[in-house]
């Protein structure tokens, strides 16, 4: 059957994708409409800045980000500079840096830093390595479900810190402690988040894995878990944000290292330098593993990102 | 006989004490090698449920579905499926969404290359095989999901408005491109939209769906020469059928805004 040579033509259609790219264009067009005809129109036509959704410029946003945070900065320092409030309670800026990088150069930072990442590292990996297979598990199949889901839920509602006391009781206050509260914190969280990105994998992925002919166990491994890797991804850098936490819950109440052990000594001492620096730094290492999980989430699953 | 339903009903427990649904009164269904079916009717009346029994993907309240004579047991690769919903995997390029089952399949490298590219021209979408989903138009993923069916080479072809999210350009050349693979390769296809003149269109024979109960109402030859050329959509015997089967949907159609 030789037919019409119409069809097969490649990229010639598509209307879509210039409606796409039509979309913005056309918002703008209604958003300045408003000021048309008038004299002083040229005037009036601003860029509606606080118009919901309007978009800034990447150098604005960092502008406005790093603006932020010298202001409160500048605050900070005249607050202490004008003698306003007691070093005691809050020492300047430059105290809070000197003492900070003393304590980095007789290596008390360091060290401080190092067993606190490694403890953050051991008891996040475990908790996550636990999670990710029953948050699949319950996310699959109900009887699994029914039988964990209500369980965790229960669970996730004690308070962290109650548990403190126990964990000593259980572990004393070696890293085996800290790794507990961590684990505490955390895995019941992750299993909740990661049942509901494996229930938002779309029932037609399912479908279609099916009448491709494969085997249950191929649908979960290659289908459900990859297509809801990216949302378990966001699920561990989100629980990792809270496991900073819990570990400097633990150290402040039990341990003789690290750097929520160096905050308590340290108000022992009266040197709110040291707890101002340290909870700064506590931040520092927060933003830092956040920006450095969502870079990699762009290089691993840039494929899922909205635009281009 | 290629497929044959028989029987077929279905019905959806009641939700919360509710009424049951009655998607789909026995249906019987004769479907000769090669044909083009399209099924037509309004929303709700039940064409998703036969598409998905057909595909195994649900199980009739009674009555079954043969294949070759074959009872029909669940989903299998001898039946292809196109959703409406946009399923492409977003972690997988246009070349490897196509060779998704064929990789499954365990087809060795050179082969599935040699079918991927094949489908790629059919579809006409050369030039986009390392393109991810993404950065396609609904039209271009379409016809991936197009491409990727038939590139299993099901015994049937099942497409559940595929077209119905498209604009209507796109879709007036999607309908020629699906028509053109058809009148070329020749296999069995049942077309599901609830829009008369594509089912017209693009189908050898038309079943019209009442609604609530779900059942076929009527089933009408589309005797319209191929190859079909788009300007048939303009011609009086075209113009014919569509006055009569609108009149049998509109029927439909306001028997279902009543029960609503
Ligand atoms: N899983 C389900 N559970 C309960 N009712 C359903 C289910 N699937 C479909 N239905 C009902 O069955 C009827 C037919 O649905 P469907 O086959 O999707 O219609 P169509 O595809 O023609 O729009 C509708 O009234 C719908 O609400
Ligand atoms: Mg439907």
């Amino acid at each position: 059957m030789a037919t019409s040579e119409t069809n097969g033509n490649p990229t010639a259609p598509v209307p879509p994708e210039a409606g796409r790219s039509g979309f913005p264009a056309r918002s703008m067009v209604g958003a300045g409409g408003g000021a048309q005809g008038g004299v002083g129109a040229g005037a009036r036509r601003r860029k509606p800045i606080f118009r919901i959704g309007a978009r800034i410029g990447n150098a604005t946003f960092v502008a406005i980000a790093v603006a932020v945070f010298v202001l409160l900065g500048l605050v900070w320092w005249a607050a202490t500079a004008s003698g306003w409030v007691k070093p005691i309670f809050l020492p300047s800026p430059v105290a809070v840096w000197t003492q900070l990088v003393k304590l980095a150069g007789d290596g008390t930072l360091w060290a401080d830093a190092k067993i606190s990442i490694y403890r953050i590292m051991v008891g996040f990996l475990i908790a996550s390595a636990m999670a990710i297979p029953i948050g699949v598990l319950i996310g699959c199949f109900r009887i699994w479900e029914a039988a964990i889901e209500p369980l965790v839920d229960f669970v996730r509602y004690m308070p962290v810190v109650a548990f403190v006391p126990l964990t000593i009781l259980w572990a004393g206050t070696a890293d085996t402690q800290k790794f507990l509260i961590i684990w505490i914190g955390t895995f019941f969280q992750q299993v909740l988040m990661v049942m509901d990105n494996v229930k938002r994998v779309p029932p037609d992925f399912i479908g279609l894995g099916r009448t491709l002919g494969l085997p249950e166990r191929k649908i979960l491994t290659r289908i459900v878990v990859r297509s809801a890797l990216p949302g378990i991804w966001d699920t561990l850098r989100i629980s990792l944000g809270w496991a900073w936490t819990w570990l400097v819950l633990a150290e402040l109440v039990a341990a003789t290292s690290g750097l929520g052990y160096r905050i308590t000594v340290s108000q022992r001492y009266f040197q709110t330098n040291t707890i101002i620096g340290y909870i700064l730094l506590l931040g520092l290492l927060g933003l830092i593993t956040d920006q450095v999980m969502k870079a990699l989430e762009r290089v691993l699953f840039g494929y899922a990102r909205r635009g281009r | 006989m290629k497929l044959v339903v028989e029987n077929v009903s279905r019905v959806f427990p009641g939700v919360r004490g509710g009424e049951p649904v009655r998607a789909l009164e026995p249906t019987n269904l004769q479907v000769a090698t090669n044909d083009f079916i399209s099924v037509v009717g309004p929303s709700g009346c039940g064409k998703s449920t036969l598409l998905r029994i057909i595909a195994g993907l649900d199980r009739p309240s009674a009555g079954r579905v043969l294949l070759d004579g074959k009872p029909v047991a669940g989903p299998g690769p001898d039946r292809g499926v196109v959703f409406q919903s946009y399923t492409l995997f977003p972690w997988l390029t246009v070349a490897d969404n196509i060779a998704f089952g064929l990789r499954e399949k365990g087809l060795p490298e050179r082969q599935r290359r040699e079918i991927v590219a094949s489908y790629i021209d059919k579809v006409g979408l050369r030039g986009f095989e390392n393109h991810w989903p993404k950065q396609l138009s609904g039209g271009m993923q379409q016809r991936t999901a197009v491409a990727r069916a038939l590139a299993n080479n099901p015994e049937v072809l099942l497409l559940d408005e595929p077209f119905g999210a498209l604009d209507n350009q796109t879709r007036g050349l999607m309908q020629e491109l699906l028509l053109g693979i058809w009148e070329r390769e020749q296999k069995t296809v049942i077309f599901v939209t609830h829009d008369i003149e594509e089912a017209i269109f693009i189908g050898s024979r038309v079943l019209v769906m009442s609604a609530r109960p779900g059942r076929i109402k009527t089933d009408m030859p589309v005797e319209l020469a191929h190859p079909r050329h788009y300007t048939v959509k303009t011609s009086p015997a075209f113009s014919a059928l569509k006055a009569r089967l609108t009149d049998e949907l509109r029927d439909e159609a306001v028997h279902a805004a009543n029960e609503h």
